[in-house]
């Protein structure tokens, strides 16, 4: 009736430890396996710094003139970033200028306004606009959007321009800031916004003066990852914004981006110990700090300045 | 040793602490051979702590810490040379939610059997397990369909079916009918009558008059402390420790 | 009371504007999509002139029979024919380059006259207009062409067709490009990234969720996931460039299992740097689904005596499977779509053969994309908005099987 259960007589021996290669092996294994992206980072930081260090130590090169030098042509003597920099700045600000109040606007609406008719067609015309690929955006700034501003603008408009680009890559951001936005305000707790409405307050009022602050650091957030993205984005810059790489503040016309020169260079045959082969390097470690210090600062707000509530 | 086919066991001086907090305070008790000991005491109390260091559950757990002796067959299952996972093959555990695998019924009954290396009838094994805890009548011909299909009480019976075919020496319940309607506990509650016949049983419930009906004997804790220990019809109607006499009393807890 | 002054009105107008703020927004977003997609499919057809660069009549083994109506053999006999005696641009050494692609006697009756037309013959584009155009000015068109290319025909094209994709590549002009080279390419690239990252990811994931306990080396091995999660692609192509095609040149070349390539600018590096690439990705989505799993599962398990590795290959690997799966899928998609990485470690802008192995030249669908769009002859434009139709369609097929798969494997779970 009952099940006879065989237990030795030496019972230490009974709840003893079994060797168990398997899973000590399995566990090594799964170390190995994080311990990959380690090695990413390592190699991210000596594929830059390796020619990077050789080309800050190029006879010739000035740090005075990488940091106030106002154009890039290392081939004849001009080391200065500047000139890449503000192009990246300005398509990156075209696109901001573009993502940001629509992506909010969009966030705030899907969060506190959209029924859920509205929802399920808005929600994924949205992933379908964060997952198009870069490249598509690209050849949509030169064929659609530059000969629109040309129509509107006449001549002032260079075939290759900042705009263009800005304006496109701010399409291509607007559903991430739209999505963290919408994030943001859905983690404000419900209670918040019942205060609101209790006291006569609008939807407006509780959208724009409660939930919205409440969820500042989600927003600030998805602000600076987006200006992240916009920085290192490289397609649409380099078919759209121009190979220009002097300082200019013409949205208008043609400049260069740090991604679009990198992109351009290195497509073409160029002698691995030329300078301007160095030069890619120099620029790709700086863009890769100016990113990693916005994501980390991103991340920061995120944890440091999340508003408690509970 | 005289090793019958189950066993109890002995606690001496057991301190758990998670982190700073001192849950159980040097608590020594002996659990008898095949009898049925309830853990009784308001939330918070210890007693889920306590039956979770049993089996060494709380290892999972990073910031416990349980000092003391808790001996099963003579050795200290906390000693360094033992294995946590053969220790929770000879001393089973029920938890409050049932938590059936997302597997079919048969296989939820048989896998840890097979881990286990049972190299016997599994069939028979599955079938007389399910037989003994009063569920076969209702899943004999869906074995094959996933256990998750079945309703609590209905799950909570194939848990312990599940236990059993590992065939444990110990088994700990952790408040198992907490989570079920009246009828549903009551098939289970009747089973740990017939269930103390092969095992040591061990249960945690906060209710009263659960322990009063089943158990042989009755532990009372309050704040990690074991208050007092007898057998069940002592502690209910003749309790020496006034605290004991407050909770079963009602007037707090 | 009366220190109240409500302003209902005011504020119902303020409501009613921000209202249409809403809506524009949404209009953008929208109207940006639509755009998009219209503006490619304009591109995708027309009209086009084509005009033949040497006569029919010359060339031709049996001028008397108009070109439709030519048999295979004569088909094969005019190519070969005009290819000896160096009538017109076609080669021998052309010709052969072509039957080692695909034997003439193998091809069909449609593909060897196009052959003619475009080797023999050379029929050449002269202009071309967008679906738009020739839709609303068909009798200008018609106009252009008589008068501009008084030889040559008008002819509605699709540039979009099942036969662009299985050509090859072959520069020079627009129309003789097809995506073949190209989507081998990608499929080649997008398997070995699978093949690295997934294990790999997977690996990182379990031990970051399932063994590794909070100390500083573990918290900082997951902040960098996260950093690499958000590098711009175009730093993995440098670090593809700088260490496998580069440092690691001797075995992504082949060099080393004797195979006679020069560079290590193969599919093997470029699948590298994909895999690489979404390794963070794969490893967060992975770890998202396993804390997924509730650890009730996990007890159950030790439960009944069963080990850690037990517990996670039997019960919580199981039980995250599908949203695993989908999260790769996903990734599979973003990096379908990367371009700058595979520039930066030279992909091949023209790529006569196709990618036949690990250790071949490589080109893919976006590079294709962004080579056609460089191009300054405007036809060129047609055919990079077929490929990039190509492209989406391709994506879109592949999201949507991942977001069926997901929504099935819910209802299924929600059922019990």
């Amino acid at each position: 009736m009952t099940p006879e259960v065989k237990v030795s007589e030496n019972v230490a021996a009974l709840l003893k430890k079994p060797l168990r290669p398997g899973e000590d092996f399995i566990q090594v294994l799964l170390v190995a396996c994080a311990l990959v992206s380690v090695l990413t980072t390592v190699g991210i930081i000596l594929a830059l710094l390796g020619d990077a260090l050789r080309f800050f130590a190029t006879p010739g090169f000035s740090w005075w003139d990488f940091l106030t030098g106002t154009y890039w042509e290392p081939g004849s003597g001009h080391f200065g970033i500047l000139a890449l920099i503000t192009g990246t700045l300005m398509t990156s600000l075209v696109a901001m200028v573009v993502a940001v109040p629509v992506g909010m606007a969009i966030g705030i609406y899907l969060s506190e306004y959209a029924s859920a008719r509205v929802s399920r067609v808005l929600k994924p015309v949205l992933e379908i606009l964060a997952g198009i690929p870069s490249i598509v955006y690209g050849y949509f700034a030169i064929n659609f959007v530059t000969p629109s501003l040309q129509a509107m603008m006449g001549d002032l408009v260079k075939p290759l321009n900042a705009l263009s680009a800005g304006i496109v890559m701010g399409i291509l951001i607007l559903p991430l800031i739209a999505s963290m936005a919408e994030d943001a305000l859905g983690a404000v707790p419900k209670s918040l916004k019942q205060a609101g409405f209790a006291m006569g307050a609008t939807k407006l009022e509780v959208a724009l003066h409660i939930t919205l602050p409440a969820a500042t650091s989600g927003i600030v957030a998805a602000i600076i990852l987006g200006l992240s993205r916009a920085i290192g984005e490289t397609m649409i810059v380099a078919l759209a914004a121009g190979s220009f790489p002097r300082v200019s503040f013409n949205p208008l016309g043609s400049v260069d981006t740090m991604t679009g020169y990198i992109v351009r260079t290195s497509g073409g045959d160029i002698p691995q110990t030329s300078i301007e082969y160095m030069g890619i390097f120099a620029i790709g470690l700086t863009l890769f700090l100016i990113t990693l210090g916005l994501n980390m600062m991103s991340r920061r707000i995120i944890e440091h300045f999340r508003e408690v509530y509970e | 040793m005289n090793l019958d086919n189950t066993a109890g066991l002995d606690l001496k001086n057991v301190n758990i602490h998670y982190g700073d907090f001192h849950a159980v305070h040097e608590l020594s008790m002996d659990f008898q051979s095949r009898e049925v000991t309830a853990l009784i005491g308001p939330s918070g109390c210890g007693k889920s702590t306590l039956l979770r260091s049993l089996n060494r559950m709380n290892d999972l757990i990073p910031s416990a810490k349980t000092t003391g002796e808790i001996v099963f067959h003579g050795k200290n299952v906390y000693d360094t040379d033992v294995d946590p996972v053969q220790v929770r093959r000879w001393i089973g555990m029920v938890f409050q939610k049932p938590n059936p695998f997302p597997k079919s019924i048969f296989e939820n009954v048989a896998w840890g059997a097979r881990i286990n290396g049972y190299k016997g009838d599994m069939e028979e094994l599955v079938v007389t397990s399910i037989q003994r805890v009063a569920l076969w009548d209702e899943v004999k011909d869906k074995l094959q369909k996933p256990a998750l299909a079945l309703s609590g009480g209905q799950q909570q019976r194939l848990c312990i079916a599940r236990t059993i075919a590992v065939q444990p020496q110990i088994i700990l319940m952790d408040e198992p009918t907490s989570a079920l309607d009246p009828i549903s506990t009551a098939k289970i509650e009747d089973l740990l009558d017939e269930l103390k016949k092969s095992y040591t049983i061990i249960i945690v419930t906060h209710n009263m008059q659960q322990a009063g009906r089943v158990s042989d004997k009755s532990a009372f804790m309050l704040t990690g402390v074991l208050e007092e220990f007898g057998t069940t019809n002592e502690i209910f109607f003749n309790p020496k420790n006034p605290k004991t006499e407050a909770y079963i009393s009602g007037r707090f807890g | 009371m009366s220190d109240f002054h409500p302003n209902e009105k005011g504020r119902k107008r303020t409501a009613g504007l921000w209202n249409v703020v809403f809506l524009a927004a949404t209009l953008v977003g929208v109207l940006s999509l639509v755009t998009l997609v219209t503006s490619l499919i304009d591109s995708c057809f027309g009209y086009v002139v084509l005009q033949d660069a040497y006569a029919y009549s010359e060339v031709s083994v049996a001028p008397d029979k108009a070109l439709a109506s030519l048999t295979k053999d004569e088909l094969v006999q005019t190519l070969r024919t005009t290819a000896e005696a160096d009538l017109t641009d076609l080669t021998t050494g052309r010709l052969r380059l072509l039957e080692m692609d695909r034997p003439l006697e193998v091809r069909t009756e449609d593909d060897l006259r196009n052959l003619v037309i475009t080797e023999v013959l050379k029929s050449e584009i002269k202009k071309s207009w967008s679906l738009m155009e020739s839709l609303s000015q068909a009798p200008a068109i018609t106009e252009f062409q008589k008068s501009r290319y008084p030889d040559g025909h008008l002819a509605f094209r699709s540039w979009l067709s099942p036969e662009f994709l299985t050509k090859a590549q072959s520069g020079g002009k627009a129309e003789s490009n097809g995506l073949r080279g190209a989507i081998i390419g990608s499929l080649w690239i997008i398997l070995i990234a699978i093949v690295i990252a997934f294990p790999i990811g997977l690996g990182s994931a379990i031990y970051l969720e399932e063994y590794a306990s909070d100390n500083w080396l573990n918290r900082l091995i997951q902040t960098n996931i996260y950093n690499l999660a958000g590098v711009p692609s175009i730093i993995y192509g440098m670090l593809g460039l700088a260490i496998f095609v580069r440092l690691m040149g001797p075995i992504t070349s082949g060099a080393i299992f004797g195979v006679q390539d020069v560079n290590g600018r193969t599919v093997f590096s470029a699948g590298l740097t994909l895999g690489i690439l979404i390794l963070p990705i794969i490893i967060i989505n992975a770890q998202e689904a396993l804390k997924a799993i509730p650890n009730s599962l996990r007890y159950s398990s030790y439960g009944v005596g069963a080990t850690k590795w037990q517990t996670i290959w039997h019960h919580v690997i199981p039980a995250s499977m599908d949203r695993i799966l989908t999260g790769t899928v996903f990734a599979v998609s973003r990096a379908i779509g990367e371009t700058a990485p595979l520039v930066v470690i030279g992909a091949s802008a023209f790529l006569t053969l196709d990618p036949s192995g690990l250790f071949s030249k490589f080109t893919t669908l976006p590079i294709q994309i962004f080579t056609w769009s460089q191009m300054a002859s405007p036809e060129f434009r047609h055919v990079a908005a077929a490929a990039i139709v190509v492209l989406l369609v391709l994506l879109l097929g592949l999201n949507a099987v991942a977001i069926y798969f997901r929504t099935g494997i819910q209802k299924a779970k929600d059922a019990l």
